[in-house]
């Protein structure tokens, strides 16, 4: 591979243990003699627990609750607002209030279903209308704008819940070691799941160890909601000084795990004399549940996708995230930018049909190019292929011949197309502030390379892309650069594996890492070598104003979707899907486009298949048969292209990827079903019901 | 105690207890075979897929007492095969298993699909992997690694 692109595919480091079924995952672990742990709770959206009534307990089996707590009971993120076990008040459907812990577990779970709680209700609040918190940034001159608009256009659009219904369900086993705590667990932050249990349980970094096994899909619903998790299970461990597993079952997982935020967002436009946009006004809101967790974060992600690839230079922009008495929201792939993305692009579209203008031409007229500002006044530094790619994909797909044939309303038929950004790594400062990452390649004296960093694969294929560079770099066999799955007492904090970070910036480190260690080889020795992230310093971000470079890097997107829609069960048929990507270069063409697949089947299925709606706070869509993912049926063939524009920071150019492949499946799909139903739609996902409200009321 | 007798991967086994056990649990706990996954538990998603006397089956809604007598087939027993080896290498060129936990599930719907129907159209796999749930593939490329082994291995099936 040494001297050949690095983009060609190698075999998934990993992939014969996984397709043999010898990889170990969470639930495959067994230590002998481990007890079993099941939660216990709330049944009610709000209210005060007046009374708990545990059965009698055989010998070896005990109840653990917040009482148990050395600590803090807290769950140790960016607010401090979400208990590890609910005291007296409870705030949703699901909220653990104890655990049952013992042998056997069967008996486990009798003794949990015997508990019984008594409660003193309260009235729950559902909609926006709790706002705990508020961001809001500008530019240009707004008002100014709408003063002089010629029209002023306004919409509204909505998004249901995801759920990332990863096929294995969250899961640890922990046990007692020296004086401390051992986790292992299927995760994506080793670290955040370190930091969480330290906090909770007291300990100092030396006694709580956490290990990542192998993860059967993540999706971001393993990156805070473990934290939850392993703080518990810590306080039952140190209580009875077990190994104890403590797996959730799938009914479970789906109904109190975190999810993707269900979201408003009311887009207002100002149409200036030439028939452009010369204002957006933008707000977006959040259904955080009932803990904030990252909501905050998420929220800010959305708001910067606002104006998406498009350059409009006045804006004004505000967010909420509402509490709500349900279950708790968090990171989900997309991480915010997924809801707005969806908004700006039918937004796009629907102002232009309001106009008459042509939306696809109309939409090309804004596009942005190498050097515009951003939606926070940062400067678009690096080039931007993306009219391109576009082209590409409109050459590939036969778009316009097919818009044009597909208008007549007696065909049901649709095409969709969106592009799209992705801000690559934290938002911000984030990366330099708040997560330093540092990353370790530690030679042996018969020179292997160890990876150490606490990023995790999760299906993304890190451990393929991580190795590549590494293996690239020092021109070496791949098989001599070694990469365990991530132990906290042995790997240095690389940060969670979140946000397409792990190519551009823990890769980059590594990049580095790797040129040093090549300067100062010596066979024979061994050796260590340590990075740490540096910003560049060009990029300049004010937390407080949201003003500057919300990202270093970005990359970009495009998706076109065909749908037919059945004339009369209004069930949707995705027929083709065609996607362009610029992430500066492919690590691996495999990997990509593995992510791309992947990304694109969850995005397309958040905007027509995945529904999931809580009824007085009780999520009803609890299990696999209610909540329909795409199956191999549903989803159509898929036609994939990388164009290079490699990113002159980032490890033979890569930029972020995971992210990018889901954000703009939901506007594709819809609008392409819009097309198909001649009706236009403003809500996801867009299933047979509201298909059918649009068609027959209008 | 009751018992229960059947073929597993090859050996007869018998089983003391319950009847209705779940045969995903009596495999994982009783005989260590952790190939077959738990993903939902009800019988949606095929990450528990086995063969039992050829038949493609989900193993988390199989009573044990459903075996008895019967010939069953794990990932365990069958990953030994020329055929395994033509998947395995077809999943591998193809990237077709990213976290891999429905890939055991995969492996043996494939070996079911293939054994049944030796150059199956996209269609029909499509169709034949629609009780195997992925989220991380979106499928194309688990699609293209069967059609790999069709043609590759088509003296094998
Ligand atoms: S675990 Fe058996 S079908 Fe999902
Ligand atoms: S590879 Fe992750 S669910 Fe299929």
């Amino acid at each position: 591979m040494l001297k050949t692109d690095i983009s060609r595919s190698i075999d998934n480091v990993e992939g014969k243990e996984k397709i043999s079924g010898s990889a170990k995952y969470i639930s495959d672990y067994a230590i002998e003699g481990m007890y079993h742990a099941k939660t216990v709770r709330a049944t009610i959206a709000h209210g005060n627990i007046k009374e708990i009534k545990l059965p009698h307990f055989p010998e070896g089996y005990d109840s653990v609750d917040y009482s148990d707590i050395p600590a803090d009971n807290v769950v140790g993120m960016i607010n401090d607002d979400w208990p590890v076990f609910a005291e007296q008040e409870v705030n949703h459907i699901g909220e653990p209030i104890l655990l049952i812990v013992g042998p056997d577990k069967t008996k486990v779970a009798k003794l949990a279903q015997a508990v019984e709680i008594v409660y003193e209700e309260k009235t729950p609040v559902f909609d926006f209308k709790n706002s705990v918190k508020q961001l809001a940034f500008k530019k240009g001159n707004v008002k100014k704008a709408f003063q002089e608009a010629k029209q002023i256009i306004k919409h509204t659009y909505e998004t249901g819940y995801q759920e990332q219904a990863y096929i294995e369900p969250q899961g640890f086993i922990g046990y007692p070691e020296d004086a401390g705590i051992t986790l292992i667990g299927s995760i994506q932050c080793p670290y955040y799941v370190k930091n969480a249990v330290m906090r909770t349980m007291g300990l100092d970094e030396d006694n709580v160890r956490v290990k990542q096994a192998f993860v059967g899909g993540a999706f971001g619903g393993k990156e805070e909601f473990p934290s939850l998790m392993a703080c518990q299970l810590a306080v039952a461990i140190q209580k009875i000084q077990k190994p104890i597993k403590f797996i959730y079952e799938r009914e479970e997982d789906m109904e109190v795990t975190t999810k993707r935020h269900p979201s408003r967002t009311v887009m207002e436009a100002a149409i200036d004399a030439s028939g452009r946009i010369s204002a957006i006004r933008s707000h977006l809101s959040l259904d955080a549940g009932a803990y904030l967790g990252l909501s905050e974060v998420v929220l800010s992600r959305g708001m910067l996708a606002v104006t998406n690839a498009y350059t409009v230079n006045n804006l004004d922009v505000r967010g909420d995230v509402y509490r709500t008495h349900t279950v708790p929201n968090g990171a989900f792939r997309g991480f915010g930018a997924p809801q707005m993305i969806y908004a700006i692009e039918m937004f796009m579209h629907h102002v232009a049909k309001t106009l008459n203008q042509d939306p696809f031409a109309f939409r090309m007229a804004h596009l942005v190019k190498q050097g515009d500002l951003t939606a926070t006044g940062g400067i678009f530094r690096d080039p931007i292929i993306l009219r391109d790619m576009i082209t590409h994909a409109v050459e590939a797909s036969d778009y316009h011949a097919k818009v044009k044939k597909y208008n007549d309303p007696n065909i049901f038929k649709g095409i969709g197309m969106s592009w799209f950004l992705h801000g690559c790594g934290f938002t911000g400062s984030g990366e330099k502030d708040k997560i330093k990452a540092k990353v370790t390649l530690e030679k042996t004296k018969d020179d292997q390379v160890h990876i150490l960093v606490a990023a995790v694969d999760m299906g993304q294929g890190a451990k393929t892309t991580l190795r590549k560079i590494v293996a690239g770099i020092l021109e070496l066999p791949i098989d001599v650069i070694v990469f365990d799955n991530p132990d906290t007492r042995f790997v240095p904090d690389s940060g969670p594996t979140v946000a397409s970070r792990t190519a551009m910036i823990v890769g980059g480190l590594l990049a580095r890492a790797a040129k040093t260690l090549k300067e100062d080889w010596i066979t024979g020795e061994s050796q260590t070598v340590s990075k740490r992230y540096e910003q560049p310093e060009y990029v300049a971000w004010d937390q407080e104003k949201m003003q500057g470079d919300a990202y270093p890097a970005y990359s970009w997107g495009v998706n076109i979707v065909e749908v037919e829609v059945d004339k009369t069960t209004y069930e949707v048929d995705i027929k083709d899907i065609w996607s362009v990507y610029d992430l500066g270069k492919a690590l691996d063409e495999n990997v990509v486009l593995g992510q791309a697949d992947g990304g694109q089947a969850q995005g397309i299925g958040y905007g027509y298949l995945e529904v999931m709606r809580h009824d007085g706070g009780r999520i009803r869509q609890k299990n696999m048969t209610d909540y329909i993912i795409p199956t191999a049926a549903d989803m159509a063939p898929s036609h994939n292209h990388i164009m290079d524009n490699p990113y002159p920071l980032g490890p033979y150019g890569a930029k972020g990827v995971g992210e990018l492949t889901l954000v703009g499946g939901a506007p594709a799909v819809s609008l392409a079903i819009e097309q198909a139903i001649s009706r236009p739609l403003r809500k996801i996902p867009a299933t047979p019901e509201l298909l059918m409200e649009a068609i027959e009321h209008d | 105690m009751t018992e229960t007798t059947f073929k597993l991967n090859g050996e007869t086994r018998t089983v003391k207890g319950p009847h209705n056990q779940r045969f995903l649990d009596v495999l994982r706990r009783d005989f260590n075979l952790t190939a077959a996954k738990e993903g939902c538990g009800e019988g949606e998603c095929g990450a528990c897929s086995v063969l039992v006397d050829g038949k493609l089956i989900n193993s988390c809604l199989l009573p044990l007492a459903n075996v008895a007598g019967k010939t069953v087939l794990t990932l365990e027993g069958y990953r030994t095969t020329e055929r395994y080896k033509m998947l395995e290498n077809a999943f591998l060129k193809e990237g077709a298993s990213q976290c891999g936990i429905c890939t055991p599930g995969m492996i043996m719907a494939s070996e079911y699909l293939l054994s049944h129907n030796k150059n199956p159209s996209d269609f029909e796999i499509r169709h034949a992997l629609a009780g195997n749930l992925c989220r991380c593939t979106g499928y194309n490329m688990i699609i293209k690694a069967i059609k790999r082994a069709a043609k590759e291995g088509a003296a094998l099936w």
